[in-house]
């Protein structure tokens, strides 16, 4: 390896280290991503024009137009994709880098030269690259409404023996030295099986933690293939996302109060909770239309705003920006509870409301809010659930118990807005909507939201 | 055993940066406000495409008549490169709403 091409791989990783440490601070978020995107984009066009082998230029036409493809599709999806589809498309992304990853391992698998550590690294390549692919996919596929939650018997055994035969199946291959391409195209394949039936049984409401897991993987895929070619940028860059990754999964499970392993083995969501849960909650609710809650909002000092996936699905994020200024005309004051895991991943509300251009200081965060909720004449719920629902507080045999939620239900009014009585993502019904002090707003959120502008409008 | 040790002593420089790595990775991460959560695990997402180096260097060392080889690098970089430019520029696109506000 040239000199030169080292100088740049240094580069590269030191703008991945610093890109990743101003991701992490909100005023320097957008040139930290710069940063590391032009240290990778320097890493790319080094290796290929300051490498030391022959090329023929065949390769480097196919080359040309791989990158040309590739960054087009890239670009576009990029470029295309609404806002609310955003952690679908973080895991489509991811489960390519994983599918790259595996590709590679297969490649070098038949360049390989039969020594034990190359052989280890091509084997582990694949195994990860695979289940990261397969696994990524499903994800996806959940996140979109394509996929449901299917749960074999007793799959937690099954997945565990699969994948310690995984692990055993590759360990043979180094050891036994094992040629066979057929062999490598078996563990090829099971590992895929692995990550479609390790990801299926999670409820989809933890799929962002799945992402994240998924996430580090991709980065340590990356790192082995670092080692096998001694390549520091990739080594070190995957190392970086792998451990990045992993503690920002431990974070997530932290805001929902769960460990990682209860998201994974927990069933989150299953059957026979769901019939546990629902048993407890009885009553009649109160139903309200868009004129009498105008009439509570208009009179109220203190309006507390709770915004959830919901609202998203809806497409609402501007007209709740509408409502929030048609009020603060009125001087009421108003603000937005956030919790950390609205929406469908931590942070995704902030973005949603961020793209209508709703005031940053009026995102309030859970543990600053919470206090404020005694004072508060009125609080809205906008397509949120599980993030309001006091099982959390009082049901120990829920599947949220223990969750820090938002404690609307101390406000002196609630307002609901929910398309139907149907269950939150997490599959568990609300006493919140059997509160006395609860009226359910019933129709989808945009236009449910577009009708109280206008009646608060007219008054 | 020796040869773990033979391992370990041949490759310490490697493992000292492995180690290194980890840390830098966890303490860059630990107290990010859980606003930046999704940005960042974006952002991360879009260094994981770092893989598309590994898909060059195959394409690079294949022999032109290597149409598998040829062929499944093809496929690597193409999914690479859309990890790493799509990752990139969605993480921007979202940033540049919280910015906007300002």
């Amino acid at each position: 390896m040239s000199i030169t091409l080292s100088i740049i791989y240094l580069i590269s990783t030191i703008t991945f280290v610093i890109g990743l440490k101003m991701l992490g601070h909100p005023e320097t978020a957008k040139k930290g991503n710069f940063i590391a995107a032009v240290g990778m984009v320097l890493a790319i066009i080094g290796t290929i024009f300051l490498h030391d082998f022959t090329v023929s230029n065949i390769n480097y036409i196919l080359i040309g137009a791989a990158l040309f493809v590739g960054s087009l599709i890239g670009w576009l999806i990029a470029m295309k994709v609404e806002m609310t589809k955003m952690p679908e498309l973080v895991s489509l992304f991811n489960g390519f880098g994983g599918a790259s990853a595996m590709l590679i391992g297969l490649v070098e698998y038949g360049n390989n030269s039969g020594d034990i550590a190359q052989t280890s690294t091509v084997i582990a390549a694949i195994i990860i690259g695979s289940i990261t692919f397969s696994g990524s996919l499903v994800a996806f596929g959940k996140l979109n409404g394509s996929l449901k939650d299917i749960r074999l018997p007793k799959y937690n055994l099954i997945n565990n023996v699969l994948f310690l035969g995984l692990v055993a199946f590759g360990a043979y291959i180094v050891m036994g030295g094992a040629s066979s391409t057929l062999l490598i195209y078996a563990l090829l394949f099971a590992s895929l099986i692995y990550g479609l039936l390790f990801v299926f049984p999670i409820g989809g409401a933890d799929m962002p933690v799945v992402i994240s897991l998924l996430n580090s993987l991709t980065g340590i895929a990356a790192a082995i293939t670092g080692v096998l070619y001694g390549n520091m940028v990739m080594l070190v860059g995957g190392i970086l996302v792998g451990s990045a990754g992993l503690i920002l999964t431990f974070v997530m499970c932290e805001g929902m109060n769960r460990s990682l392993s209860n998201v994974i083995f927990g069933a989150f969501g299953g059957d026979a909770v769901v019939a546990g849960a629902t048993g407890k909650t009885g009553g009649t609710i109160k139903k309200t239309t868009a004129s009498d809650s105008a009439v509570l909002l208009n009179y109220a000092n203190k309006v507390v705003i709770v915004p959830g996936y919901g609202l998203a699905v809806a497409q609402a994020q501007h007209v709740i920006h509408e409502l929030e200024q048609v009020l603060t005309e009125k001087g009421v004051d108003v603000s937005y509870a956030i919790h950390p895991v609205a929406g469908r991943m931590p942070g995704h509300m902030n973005v949603l409301l961020a793209e209508s251009n709703v005031d940053y200081d009026k995102l309030i965060e859970m543990d600053d809010i919470n206090p404020q909720f005694p004072n508060t004449d009125v609080v809205l719920v906008v397509g949120a659930n599980d993030v309001v629902n006091p099982a959390a507080h009082n049901d120990p045999s829920s599947p949220i118990y223990g969750m820090p939620i938002l404690d609307v239900e101390n406000s002196k009014h609630i307002i609901v807005n929910k398309r139907t009585m149907n269950a939150g993502y997490a599959g568990i019904q609300n006493e919140l909507f059997f509160n006395t002090k609860t009226s359910m707003l019933f129709g989808d959120a945009k236009s449910a939201l577009t009708e109280l502008v206008s009646e608060l409008k007219n008054m | 055993m020796n040869e773990l040790l033979e391992f370990i002593s041949n490759n310490l420089e490697l493992i000292y940066i492995l180690i290194l790595a980890i840390f830098i990775g966890v303490e860059l991460i630990k107290n990010v406000p859980s606003v930046l959560h999704t940005p960042l695990m974006s952002g991360a997402n879009a260094l994981s495409g770092v893989v598309i180096v590994g898909a060059l260097l195959v394409m690079l060392q294949a022999d032109p008549n290597d149409y598998l080889a040829l062929g499944l690098g093809f496929v690597a970089v193409v999914l690479g490169i859309i990890n790493v430019v799509g990752g990139f520029a969605v993480t921007d696109r979202m940033l540049q709403m919280f910015k906007k506000r300002k």
